[in-house]
């Protein structure tokens, strides 16, 4: 996983509570094999006019024009604000992988479903919950000015307005050195490398038949 | 100090680290892997940089999509064979052993691994689906893991585990004549509940499990997870390691004796203590018969389907009422008076070489009822669809008016073409009854492989015990 680090990113509003995650991907698009690629289906059914199959040139496809992300003033967002309780309904982690794919980098939000909360950090994503009142400040400034931008400080835990002003907010330190360092579960697990090395060669002196290589 | 239970002893040898917050690394010695969920575990491996740990530590094999007809016409699905294929290529690319869709070892995941011996005593075994409990049958910890978790032991040969509680199942005496390891598990479940074992290790044990052979052992154990316990396991006797002598990757000479040794251990201590106990009496035992949604609405054949208005729950009760709408059933009804439309024989409960024997039994010498449309025996591997041809059991199903499929999960599941029609009622015996789990609107009752040789004759469903013979 890439190292989480200090950026400016253009706010894009998603002005409407519990979004699940059928929403923000659809299920029929589960079927995929890849972990990528699902940026083009992000809030599939609010952001076409049609309806999304698997496989489909997205490029060609009917945009709604009053869907948030396709207004232009939006088109380059990396930082999605959203209302309580975002991402909602199942477990699927395809959803994460659709907001991270899109470009997404960050998520703030009065709440999220916890679940989805998870998922986030397992994939470089960093939801950020800030109180409802400061949210509902954001809403009105992002729509009051074109190109509203944050910076996002993890290592601070800060946000900042255009205007200078300064946002804090909490996350687990446990999380938060995960994504300053780039660690993944996989990483840090192989920060103990030796140690599974070593109980692999105790194991092998012990049960060596937990060793038989599996032949064609 | 008190003794150990099996479940501490196979969770004590395979702690790396103690993480101090109430995790372990764990580590895993063997890994199954099938084609639904697995591609984007490989591809987070490759977007990533990073190769497996120990390839030679995984075995795979395609099982949930591929066709049980036709199979030298290949998957016409184009979803399917996608992810077929997908899997074919990763296996490839990462030095991985698969049985493919053409090798005669193909088979369901939880058949092939003990076929092989790839699934031994004292191991722990992980794959990416939920029925890796049947392993568990070796004394050895088997729990299914999502997509993320595949990634993690491909990458690392580990996982990050909190232990669960322990409980003991005992089945106590023996079980009567026609009475099976399904039906066992299906009255295990209708006692404690599809949650009951939720946040527990459940070690089955007592006279009547010591009795089972292997097959049913894996059966009891392919279903823990359906009492809600990710791992169930039995410890191991002779009749483990009569089984596994002479498998393909079972150990041999010196160090055959060497593990048996090691073997013989693998059993909770006279004094251990559990952290729950439930007890069964086995002769108190008879043939069951879901009536449900979940496993656990189960009744004896000789019951009657139940009425919610004598349950006093109300979520219970509006449970009840639910299931029975979707099943089209009436409160009062005798089980024997339930009639079919199809009956499916296979899935990784009950797929295996004596499962296939114990329905041919009932089945020989007698026809298919004229009203089920569709009665099939999908064999759990291509060894065990080749073991029961040598045995002519092929030619006893298709006499009698079943066909004989390739291996697979099938019906079970039906992500390939082999599903119920809305409204159709089947006799199956395989682990899920949940609304569509075998095609949308499909009614499902989960039987023996004995009760549902005798369902497909009648027609309807009958007391195992009492039919012929
Ligand atoms: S047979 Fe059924 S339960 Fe078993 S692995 Fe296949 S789909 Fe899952």
């Amino acid at each position: 996983m890439e190292k989480f680090r200090t950026f400016t990113g253009i706010v894009a509003p998603l002005d409407r509570p519990n979004v699940d995650t059928d929403a923000i991907i659809p299920k029929q698009f589960l079927k995929s094999i890849r972990r990528t690629g699902f940026g083009p289906n992000l809030f599939d059914q609010w952001r076409y006019l049609d309806e999304g199959q698997p496989g489909q040139d997205h490029s060609r496809r009917p945009l709604n024009p009053d869907f948030v992300l396709n207004q232009p003033r939006y088109r380059d967002a990396q930082i999605l604000l959203a209302r309580e309780n975002f991402g909602c309904g199942s477990s699927r982690e395809h959803a994460v992988w659709a907001l991270a794919d899109y470009g997404f980098k960050v998520i703030i939000a009065p709440s999220f479903a916890d679940i989805f909360y998870n998922n986030c950090f397992k994939n470089g994503l960093l939801p950020i919950v800030l109180d409802a009142d400061t949210v509902d400040r954001l809403f009105h400034a992002v729509a009051a000015r074109e190109g509203y931008a944050l910076t996002v400080d993890l290592a601070a835990q800060t946000l900042t307005t255009p205007d200078g002003e300064v946002i804090p907010f909490e996350i687990d330190a446990f999380r938060k050195h995960r994504l300053l360092e780039g660690l993944d579960d996989i990483a840090l697990t192989l920060q103990h490398a030796g140690e599974i090395r070593a109980y692999e060669e105790r194991r092998r002196r012990e049960a060596p038949w937990l060793f038989a290589p599996v032949g064609k | 100090m008190s003794g150990r239970t099996l479940y501490d002893k196979l969770w004590d040898s395979h702690v790396v680290r103690d993480n101090g917050d109430g995790t372990a690394l764990l580590y895993i010695d063997r890994h199954l892997v099938h084609e639904v969920t697995s591609p984007q575990a490989f591809e987070g491996l490759r977007l990533a940089g990073r190769r497996p740990w120990r390839p030679q530590a995984n075995l795979a094999t395609p099982d949930h999509n591929v066709p049980t007809t036709r199979r030298a016409e290949g998957i016409s699905d184009p979803v399917s064979r996608l992810q077929v294929e997908t899997l074919d290529a990763n296996c490839r690319e990462f030095g991985i052993t698969e049985f493919t869709m053409d090798d005669p070892r193909q088979g369901i995941v939880h058949v092939i691994g003990p076929e092989e011996g790839f699934t031994l005593p004292g191991m722990t075994i992980v794959c990416g689906d939920s029925h890796t409990s049947t392993h568990g049958a070796f004394g050895a910890l088997a729990f299914g893991i999502g997509t993320s978790e595949v990634e993690h032991v491909l990458a690392t040969q580990c996982l990050v585990q909190k232990k669960s509680r322990a409980m003991r199942v005992t089945v106590a005496g023996h079980v009567g004549p026609g009475v099976t390891a399904k039906d066992i598990v299906l009255a295990i479940i209708g006692e404690i509940g599809t949650a009951g074992g939720t946040g527990y290790a459940i070690e089955f044990a007592g006279e009547a499990i010591q009795a089972l052979s292997m097959e049913g052992r894996m059966t009891v154990c392919n279903m823990a997870i359906e009492a809600g316990a990710r791992a169930g396991f039995i410890a191991v006797d002779d009749v483990t390691i009569d089984y596994v002598r002479g498998r393909p990757y079972a150990p041999t000479g010196e160090l055959w004796e060497r593990a048996v040794a090691a073997w013989r251990e693998l059993h909770s201590d006279p004094d251990a203590v559990f952290d729950r106990e439930v007890r069964l009496e086995a002769a108190a035992i008879e043939p069951q018969v879901t009536w449900g949604t979940s496993p656990e609405m189960v009744v004896p054949v000789s019951g009657r389907v139940p009425d919610p208005a004598q349950e006093p729950d109300p979520v219970k009760r509006e449970g009840m009422e639910a299931a029975l709408r979707y099943m089209a059933l009436e409160p009062g009804t005798p089980v024997t008076d339930i009639r079919l439309d199809k009956v499916f024989i296979g899935s990784c409960t009950n797929s295996r070489i004596e499962d296939l024997r114990a329905a041919a039994q009932v089945v020989r010498g007698r026809r298919v009822a004229d009203n089920i449309r569709l009665a099939m025996v999908v064999p759990g591997s291509g060894l065990v669809k080749r073991q029961a041809e040598a045995e002519g059991l092929d030619a006893v199903f298709r006499e009698a008016g079943f066909e004989w499929r390739e291996p697979g999960c099938s019906m079970c599941l039906a992500m390939n073409a082999d599903r119920l029609e809305p409204g159709e009622r089947c006799a199956s015996t395989s682990n899920r009854n949940f609304e569509g789990r075998q095609g949308a609107g499909g009614r499902t009752h989960l039987v023996s492989p004995a009760m549902a040789a005798a369902a497909a004759v009648a027609g309807h469903f009958v007391d195992v015990r009492e039919f012929g013979r």
